[in-house]
């Protein structure tokens, strides 16, 4: 419950943040993208990085609060990285002139983001014993991605690198880190949220077999 | 014991098959009708868009592999026979290994009509360096086949098989379908660009490790019910 109220009073200084950061000449309005879209990748990648684990967890543990923790992280790896999915290329549209291009970190995006997609998918759609079809497939997803981005990063690079982020000027780093700090409090939120309904869920599934014994 | 109980369930994959043939001939016209579509639609006034013809070798490649594997394991969830296999006392992992040499013998011999093939309908010079394109054809189909056999295998109990197959298997190898094309692109080149081939091939050789590695472990225990 603290943490609500500090992740709500965060969003809500945010666009004030944003507001008096420092304007970026060449780039004008549109790179205030950046603070919604950089910390978006990063939490995407975390909240893939989870998934994946907590899918091994679970595929040779059997531990079930493992699965609850990997489908609410998957949730929220498709959510943010709509949100990544979105943004990217409205800032590129500007900044490259193109929509889309393909580069190692947005093919590695866009094919991470379409693997958490197969895997909510999974669950849906699969029937009984999906959750260990959705465990593998997010294992062997986190075991992929690397490859994607090797592959691609062989084959063609445009985006600009992770070194921007510490070159940034000081007066655009101090609300970008704090973008980045308000997205991943957002996310830790989300998270335990979900968790919660996932292991009420568990919960009362288990009482109606109980009551049916 | 490992590579005997492999290869029994390759010799019963291949006795079935050899009585019916029906996944052999299904896979081989599906691939040459995929080839067909692709020319008509890549083939302008006899000449070939560039690079064609590597992209359509491998989607072919991809889409027959497919099929493949979904007929292959339709025959098992339709006898009922896959639990029967896993109820077997071997290791579980020689179960996988036998299922996977079948699909890669199968995806073999569809190659070998498939690379004449694009050859003649693209008038792509395919052969002017047999040992690396072999070589690269072998990495990416193992690459394919080992994620593929895996997840067709884990696929027989859930509903909406058919759809779900692809919609999983593509995204996962992207990488051989990038190494594949790129790689196929650079040996169609005159003269064939050998060191960006060979590079390629050993990204895909590292993927074929990870990948198989990886479905050795993951396959005892996505198959337990």
């Amino acid at each position: 419950m603290p943490m609500l109220v500090v992740a709500a009073a965060m969003f809500a200084y945010a666009p004030v943040m944003i507001a008096h950061a420092d304007y970026e000449s060449s780039m004008g309005l549109v790179s205030k993208i950046l603070y919604f879209h950089a910390p978006s990748g990063m939490v995407m990648l975390l909240s893939a990085m989870v998934c994946g684990i907590a899918s091994a967890i679970y595929l040779w543990r059997q531990d079930r609060r493992a699965d609850r923790v990997a489908i609410a992280a998957a949730e929220l790896t498709a959510l943010f990285g709509l949100i990544v999915i979105v943004t990217g290329p409205l800032w590129a549209r500007k900044a490259w002139g193109i929509w889309w291009d393909w580069e190692a970190r947005l093919t590695m995006s866009f094919v991470g983001w379409l693997i958490a997609l197969s895997y909510l998918f999974v669950r849906k759609y699969a029937g009984a014993g999906s959750e260990k079809m959705a465990a593998a497939l997010a294992v062997f997803g986190s075991f992929n991605v690397p490859f994607i981005y090797v592959s691609v990063n062989v084959w063609r690079t445009l985006h600009p690198k992770t070194t921007v982020v510490p070159t940034l000027p000081p007066g655009m780093r101090g609300p970008f880190w704090y973008c980045a700090l308000t997205l991943f409090l957002l996310y830790l939120l989300l998270l335990t949220a979900r968790v919660h309904l996932e292991r009420q869920r568990a919960a009362l599934d288990d009482l109606y077999l109980a009551q049916g014994d | 014991m490992f590579f005997r109980v492999a290869l029994l369930v390759l010799r019963k994959d291949f006795t079935i098959e050899v009585k019916s043939r029906e996944i052999l001939y299904t896979t081989l016209l599906f691939a040459i009708s995929c080839v067909l579509v692709f020319s008509i639609a890549f083939v302008r006034e006899g000449e070939p868009l560039e690079d064609a013809a590597a992209g359509i070798l491998w989607i072919a490649i991809e889409f027959a592999g497919t099929l493949a594997l979904g007929r292959a394991f339709e025959r098992e969830r339709y006898g009922e026979t896959l639990r029967a296999l896993l109820l077997a006392p071997v290791p579980r992992a020689a179960i996988y290994v036998g299922k996977m040499l079948g699909i890669l013998v199968l995806l073999f011999v569809a190659e070998l009509l498939l690379v004449p093939l694009v050859a003649i309908l693209f008038r792509a010079s395919l052969f002017a360096q047999p040992a690396l394109l072999a070589a690269l054809l072998a990495f990416g189909t193992v690459g394919f086949a080992a994620v593929g056999v895996l997840f067709a295998a884990m696929l027989v109990r859930a509903r909406s098989r058919d759809v779900m197959l692809p919609i999983l298997l593509y995204p996962m190898t992207i990488p051989v379908m990038i190494a594949g094309v790129r790689a196929t692109v650079a040996l169609l080149q005159s003269p064939p660009d050998t060191p960006t081939v060979t590079m390629w091939i050993s990204i895909l050789g590292a993927f074929d490790v990870v990948f198989v590695t990886l479905s050795l472990w993951t396959f005892e225990p996505v198959m337990t019910e």
